[in-house]
């Protein structure tokens, strides 16, 4: 690790002077990605300021219909919400599926959104859940949030709050969980929405996306037959030593309709 | 360097910290607390695995400037007036390591497991122990250790 100095910030103002000062540093909250980059010596800040104490950041709970989730909320916690099990028992079982039990005691929901790893779990509730990220600065809606691998509509100095997530009458979750390190090969999520159905993907190609073809299809009939002919586009697939870019398609396609039968046998709201 | 105060199996410790330094290291290296182990440094195998305010947690990808005010408790805090915690004795009882390296992770991810869920299921125990690799795959005497010691720590509760 290069040096650093670390700062622990008190209050979402400190950390936002923070911030400002040091145009270099980092912000540090679960640090389950941000450690080991730092290891491999991939990331060089002049300082971490450290928000993930912050109270700000902190809080689950339902307001006007919607479940908002404190971007400081570790993985761990959504897991475990009554709140969240309640309100959308499928992102609390994405929750319980990310890493492992130690990185979920750790990492946040706001780390892991703000980071956007293409193989990250969240980011496919977010966007099949048309969720709204809320920053110190504005509202960003999740279509518009991520941009591609590891980029986002984040500005500099621009810090995660909370999640608005729309709450749907059913969805579900199902990964291919890569087996050493339980990153999606690929992910889907399948939400039915009060104004119709949303496909998210994740781990599959170069970063999330919605799968419309299948939305328009389960739209029609929501069942995992719905999606026998239809075939993932091949364009953004990653391809890499663990799977090429036809076997990711269709894994995707296999955990779709995976998806829509756990998301038929699960009880509506 | 950063000041921390910090509870390590119970007794408080004030050092002196270089930011970048990690939990693990500073309790081998400045603790002298060389229980905790570092497999992989790559948040990988559990090895390095402690209790931070009652939650496991892997020591290698944690800032020791991020445990200021915590309670740590490492291997080396979990047997009692000379006795070994029902999950150690578990380990020793049910052969459950070969060469003990992964143990110490193993040992302090499985007594926070049962705190969440003391009477396990096997897929459970599968979930729960996703976060360490033994790599003299002994996995089935663990799982019976898990076992065996969250049946002795239900009849003593």
């Amino acid at each position: 690790m290069f040096e650093f100095n670390y700062i622990k910030a008190n209050s979402l103002n400190d950390a936002l002077k923070s911030v400002t000062e040091h145009p270099e540093a980092k912000l540090l909250a679960g640090g389950m990605t941000l450690i080991p980059t730092l290891k491999q010596r991939l990331a060089q800040p002049s300082h971490l300021i450290d928000i993930g104490g912050l109270q700000e950041l902190t809080g689950i709970a339902v307001t006007g219909g919607e479940l908002v989730v404190g971007a400081a909320a570790k993985h761990f916690d959504v897991a475990t919400s009554a709140i969240v099990t309640q309100a959308i028992p499928a992102l609390a079982a994405l929750a319980d599926k990310i890493g492992d039990p130690q990185v979920r005691n750790r990492g946040t929901l706001g780390g892991s959104v703000a980071n956007n790893d293409p193989a990250a779990d969240y980011p496919a509730a977010v966007l099949a859940l048309d969720a709204v990220i809320v920053t110190n600065r504005r509202e960003i809606k999740a279509a518009d949030y991520f941009q591609g691998m590891f980029a986002t509509a984040l500005e500099d100095g621009e810090i995660i709050l909370r999640l608005r997530f729309a709450i749907p009458r059913r969805a579900a979750y199902e990964k291919f969980a890569h087996p050493a390190s339980g990153y999606a090969m690929a992910g889907v999520f399948v939400a039915d929405m009060k104004d119709g159905v949303r496909v998210a993907v994740t781990g599959a190609a170069s970063g999330v996306f919605r799968w419309t073809e299948a939305e328009q299809a389960l739209a029609q009939k929501m069942s995992g037959e719905a999606l026998d002919g239809l075939v993932v586009d091949l364009t953004n697939m990653n391809e890499d030593i663990h799977a090429t870019r036809e076997y990711r398609a269709n894994l995707a396609k296999v955990m779709a309709k995976r998806a829509v039968q756990k998301l038929v046998s699960s009880t509506q709201h | 360097m950063t000041r921390i105060e910090l509870t390590v199996n119970g007794t408080k410790h004030v050092q002196e910290v270089e930011d970048r330094v990690l939990l693990a290291d500073f309790l081998r290296d400045q603790l002298g607390l060389t229980g905790t182990h570092v497999g992989c440094d790559t948040s990988q195998c559990g090895c390095c695995t402690v209790h931070f305010n009652g939650r496991a947690i892997k020591s290698c990808t944690l800032l020791a400037v991020q445990a200021n005010g915590a309670d740590i408790v490492t291997i080396e805090g979990m047997s009692k007036n000379g006795e070994l915690h029902p999950v150690q004795q578990a380990f020793t009882d049910c052969h459950a390591l070969q060469c003990g390296f992964c143990t110490p992770g193993m040992i302090m991810a499985i007594s926070a497991m049962l705190k969440d869920n003391p009477n396990p299921s096997d897929d459970e125990i599968y979930h729960g122990l996703d976060g360490n690799l033994c790599r003299c795959t002994g996995y089935i005497n663990i799982v019976k250790a898990v076992k065996r010691s969250a049946e002795v720590m239900q009849t003593h509760k």
